[in-house]
């Protein structure tokens, strides 16, 4: 790791201050991917502006019809939420379902759709769950946020405060973890609406990160049943592909695990 | 036996110090005025270095120096050595490149050290070493043994024309070229080892002080074999003089092997800590153990296996070819040879055979032994060809293999090897019934009902351990001796210290040695220290690999015994006024046999030491020292069958089942056995289903490089294993033991692998069984059936 210098926020305005007009600072959450990347050299900030004491990021509220989960919340924490457990299944089982038991304890929701890691798992359900990003400037919809690989709409200086979520009518997570580092070979969650719309997106398989299947969302919206996308292939040309799995192989694993999370749902 | 004795399940002492975090490694040592080490590594796989600056780095806080390899060549720091030489068919000596602890001119893997900053803290030097500017003029690379051989291929060393280090050949050509050409049968296969990195859960590290007054070193170090590495280090890269220097192996956390050897770091440092004036500490982050500890297997192999009419073996041909990588380890010249083609007869009384080895330089990380050394390789070769052979000639697999086993003792085969005793047969059955071998098709029926695709393989592996005698070793062309020595301190008060020569890094010494004492004296472990890790306290011994601590160590420690129970005994006699021939020896008192007369080990020890009254002649104290050199390598055999289940629509492998019934000869203690065995079935399945080297063919970059890359096996990926023992007493040593360390490593890839085939219908698949590799053979494998 370099030398960097470390400040601890009381609240969101004095992050954002710290981190206004200094391009190389960067906000410290979990740090479950921050520190790894900052002690392998690779990320070099000058500052980091840690996040993780301040008590209003942390925190599962339902209001109406949605569920609001503040940034900060841990990954075990939505993962063990009895109300999310009951109202948003697919969004539990994908938190518990994220790296190892330490990492869940520290890593935050927050970081892991600012990081967006083509391979991640969080932002699969944000975008199935037409999730809306909260951020201390603006809401930004989770059609609109996730950019690409590592990229999001978040400007230099922006924090995630919270997430707002939909309560679906039904909703399942899937995932083929990779073998070695466990973070998704090919992960899709499918959430089902009250007005019987669907929505399907896809992790770890993208070559431009998160992605939807509006093939597979009309199918299942007339039918919906692990047969309807069982005929169903992306396009392996926009597919990942390395030595972990090729794209046709990747391309298949989307349309099981598409099949098996509806089957869960 | 007494409650600690042989046989007995005592948890481990050492744990206490482990598991509380107390233990003491290489990198708890802290040395006033110590500096930190950080190297400068090549990014290239193959490149001449035109020029390092170093004058940025020197400018950095902290920064004390900068050293150069051309500093360390003039300092007349020698080469690193390949210890066992080999003679290629045609007689000439195996060709090796030079290799400098710090390169001078070219690089030849990726991660090579070329220069080493040392600093006044760890950040410092890793950030100078990022400013030492080197100019590189990158030159093609290789890194397969088909390239690498490839006419017009870069040359990797000068002195090594074409790659080829040596072509060496064992076994009766002309006679196994009649078997195959006569055979009613032939089954033919290539497969391909996969490379591995060991990962021992601490990474090497290396503490060098100098003492410039006394002219001493002292070098702790990550070794599972001290001594040995002050031997090379004060014969051949002229360090010090053996009694200036002092190699401490204080707890080690794992090995695997890979901390057998003496690694340019290690050079590096002892240098660095006498040309700067102060201890140097360094300690390799896990990228750098990646790119640097020695690595294992990289085979490609042709195998050809000739049956007569009856489906007994007349003939076994094998070519392989082995990967070196860019520089000879310490050992790596015997892998492919001595350990691997001499296994080459499996369990199975093979008439004749005729192997030929090729190795290669590559430009990749030095290959040299991992947990199994040559003896995975080889039974991954035997057990496959044997599993395919049974398929082909339409036996059931068990029934072929049983069909051709060695079933008197001693056997000699054709290559080298002379086993000494086993019973193949009963370890099949042991794990024939503990798998219900005959229910599998039901197992299967159901698991088709459930959709997935369950597949049986077995298994017999035979390996070699406790690599002797070194007479004949010598005539091989090891540099080394093979034996190993023991001190059995008892002190005046009675409680006993045992000096070994054997290394303990993980296997538990410091308990089933102390048991070896309690059994012997009956006493209780606790009034056992055994000491061992220091050249200081140990006077010379052989280290730790090959599974040699029990056959060989323990059998040295037991002959020390022997003198120190003799001894004792006559003082008992003297003292009781009984004849020597009537004392025993029970609970950990002396007795006179048939009285009620006896004397405890601390009023024998005591004697012996205030020497009031002993025999007449006799010297005060008690303390005997052994060398033990085995008589033959011992045996260990076994049979594993494993169960899996495929995903046919993910290609995703569970190990439904695994049954391992080993022969490692007495047990000293069967808790630790299983520990060993749990240990090696995990690498050996890791091997077979999930790890494996990449290198980037174009750049000779290790793709796989991380932890999230190369995939280490989980609890998660593992069954509960099934693990039992059958027990034929070893001949060749006083305790009858054979060794356990690496057998699971050994016999399971080929199981596993095994299983995957009789799942899916076809030989063709390749380790590690990645499921993208799996799922297309499941679509093939359904295809048909679909159109049925
Ligand atoms: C061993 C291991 C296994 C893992 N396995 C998985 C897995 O299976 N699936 C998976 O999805 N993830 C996995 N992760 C990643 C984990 O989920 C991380 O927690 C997550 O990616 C980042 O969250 P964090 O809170 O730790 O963020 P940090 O590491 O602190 O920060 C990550 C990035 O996000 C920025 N950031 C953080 N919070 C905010 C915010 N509120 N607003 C704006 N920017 C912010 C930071 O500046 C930084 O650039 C794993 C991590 C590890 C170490």
């Amino acid at each position: 790791m370099y030398a960097t210098n470390y400040h601890r926020a009381g609240s969101v305005d004095e992050a954002a201050g710290l981190l206004a007009g200094n391009d190389e600072a960067k906000v410290l959450a979990g740090g479950q991917t921050l520190i790894p990347t900052m002690k392998q050299r690779l990320a070099a900030p000058t500052d980091v502006v840690d996040i993780s004491r301040i008590e209003a990021l942390r925190g599962i509220e339902k209001s109406g019809d949605a569920y609001v989960i503040k940034a900060g919340t841990r990954h075990a924490d939505v993962a063990g939420d009895a109300g999310l457990k009951a109202d948003i299944p697919g969004l539990a089982a994908l938190a518990g379902k994220i790296g190892d038991p330490h990492v869940r304890h520290r890593g935050t929701i927050g970081g892991s759709i600012a990081n967006n890691d083509p391979a991640a798992d969080y932002p699969a359900g944000m975008l199935a769950l037409g999730a809306t990003i909260v951020t201390n400037k603006r809401e930004i919809a989770a059609d609109e946020f996730f950019a690409g690989l590592f990229e999001t709409a978040l400007e230099e200086d922006e924090i995630v405060t919270a997430v707002r979520v939909p309560v679906p009518a039904k909703s399942a997570y899937s995932k083929f973890p990779n073998p070695a580092s466990r973070y998704a070979m090919a992960g899709v969650f499918v959430a089902k609406f009250a007005d019987g719309s669907v929505r399907v997106a896809a992790t770890g398989a993208g070559a431009d990160g998160v992605f939807r299947i509006p093939e597979m969302e009309s199918a299942l919206a007339s039918n919906w049943s692990p047969e309807a996308v069982a005929g169903i292939a992306v396009d392996a040309s926009g597919l990942l592909g390395d030595i972990h799995g090729s794209a046709e192989y990747r391309a298949n694993l989307v349309t099981v695990m598409a099949k098996r999370a509806v089957a869960a749902a | 036996m007494g409650v600690d004795g042989i046989g007995a399940r005592v948890p481990r002492k050492e744990d206490k110090r482990f598991i509380t975090g107390k233990g003491r490694y290489t990198d708890d040592m802290t040395l006033p005025r110590m500096g930190f080490v950080a190297f400068v590594r090549s990014p290239y796989a193959h490149a001449k270095i035109q020029n390092i600056d170093a004058s940025a780095a020197m400018e950095m806080p902290g920064v004390d120096a900068v050293l150069r390899g051309d500093e360390l060549v003039a300092d007349g720091i020698g080469n690193l050595i390949c210890g066992w030489m080999i003679h290629s068919k045609d007689g000439t000596p195996m060709k090796m490149g030079a290799w400098s602890a710090l390169a001078t001119d070219t690089v030849r893997f990726v991660g090579q050290a070329v220069a080493m900053v040392v600093a006044d803290t760890y950040a410092q030097a890793r950030d100078a070493a990022e400013a030492v500017m080197v100019d590189w003029e990158e030159l093609p690379a290789v890194t397969t043994t088909a390239e690498a051989l490839a006419p017009g291929a870069p040359q990797i060393h000068p002195e090594c024309a074409g790659n080829l280090i040596y072509d060496w050949e064992i076994g009766d050509q002309a006679a196994t070229d009649a078997a195959i050409e006569n055979a009613a049968h032939v089954t033919k296969i290539d497969i391909t080892n996969n490379r591995l990195v060991p990962n021992p859960m601490e990474p090497r590290a290396a503490v060098a002080d100098y003492d410039g007054a006394e002219e001493h070193f002292t070098l702790w170090t990550t070794s599972q074999n001290p001594h040995t590495a002050r031997l090379v280090l004060s014969a051949f890269y002229n360090i010090a003089p053996e009694h200036k220097l002092r190699v401490i192996a204080p707890d080690v956390g794992g090995g695997f092997g890979s901390k057998i050897y003496v690694y340019p770091e290690e050079v590096a440092c002892l240098w660095a800590a006498k040309k700067v004036g102060r201890p140097v500490k360094w300690v390799s982050d896990r990228t750098e153990a990646f790119l640097t500890d020695a690595h294992g297997r990289d085979h490609t192999t042709t195998a050809e296996l000739a049956f007569d009419a009856d489906n007994r073996i007349t003939g076994f041909r094998v070519n392989t070819t082995a990967n070196l990588g860019a520089y000879m380890s310490l050992f790596s010249s015997a892998v492919p040879t001595y350990l691997y083609a001499t296994l080459l007869s499996g369990q199975y009384a093979m008439p004749a055979i005729y192997a030929n080895v090729k190795t290669v330089y590559t430009n990749t990380t030095p290959v040299d032994a991992y947990r199994g050394a040559g003896r995975p390789e080889a039974t991954y070769v035997v057990e496959r060809i044997m599993e395919v052979a049974a398929r082909e000639l339409g036996l059931d697999p068990i029934e072929l293999r049983r069909k051709n086993f060695v079933t008197e003792f001693p056997h000699q085969t054709p290559v080298i090897m002379c086993y000494d005793a086993g019973d193949y047969d009963a370890s099949v059955r042991a794990a024939q019934d503990a798998i219900d071998y005959a229910g599998f098709p039901a197992r299967k029926a159901e698991a088709a009902s459930r959709g997935k695709l369950r597949g049986i393989g077995v298994s017999c592996y035979i390996e070699a351990c406790g690599i002797a005698p070194s007479k004949a070793v010598g005539s091989l062309g090891a540099g080394v001796g093979l034996w190993e020595s023991a001190e059995v301190r008892v002190n005046p008060v009675g409680t006993i210290e045992v000096l070994t020569g054997s290394h303990s890094h993980g296997q538990g010494h410091e308990t089933t040695f102390a048991q070896l004492v309690a059994e012997r004296l009956g006493v209780g472990i606790d009034t056992v220290q055994i000491v061992h890790g220091d050249t200081d306290k140990v006077q010379f011994g052989m280290g730790t690999y090959g599974s040699r601590s029990g056959a060989v160590g323990m059998s040295a420690i037991s002959k020390a015994l022997d003198k120190v129970e003799a001894k004792a005994k006559k003082i008992a006699a003297h003292l009781m006024e009984a004849a020597e021939t009537d004392i025993v020896v029970e609970g950990g008192a002396f007795k006179v046999a048939g009285t009620d007369k006896q004397l405890s080990m601390t009023e024998v020890a005591l004697a012996a030491y205030t020497a009031h009254n002993l025999p007449d002649g006799m010297e005060p104290g008690l303390k005997e020292g052994a060398f033990y050199d085995p008589t033959n390598f011992t045996f260990p055999a076994g049979c594993y069958i494993c169960e899996v289940e495929i995903d046919p629509d993910t290609g995703k492998t569970e190990v439904v089942n695994f049954v391992a019934a080993d022969d490692f000869g007495r047990i000293i203690n069967p808790m630790i056995v299983e520990g060993q065995v749990h240990g090696g079935l995990a690498q050996g399945i890791g091997q077979a289903l999930l790890e494996g080297c990449v290198y980037d063919a174009d750049s000779g970059q290790l793709t796989t490089a991380s932890f999230q890359d190369y995939c280490m096996p989980r609890a998660d990926d593992l069954p509960s294993f099934k693990v039992m023992t059958t027990e034929t007493i070893c001949p060749g040593n006083p305790l009858g033991i054979k060794g356990c360390g690496e057998a699971g490593a050994i016999g399971s890839p080929p199981a596993l692998i095994n299983a995957l085939t009789d799942a899916l219908g076809t030989e063709d698949l390749s380790m590690p069984a990645t499921a993208e590799k799996v799922w297309r053979l499941a679509q093939a494998a359904r295809a048909p059936m679909a159109a049925e």
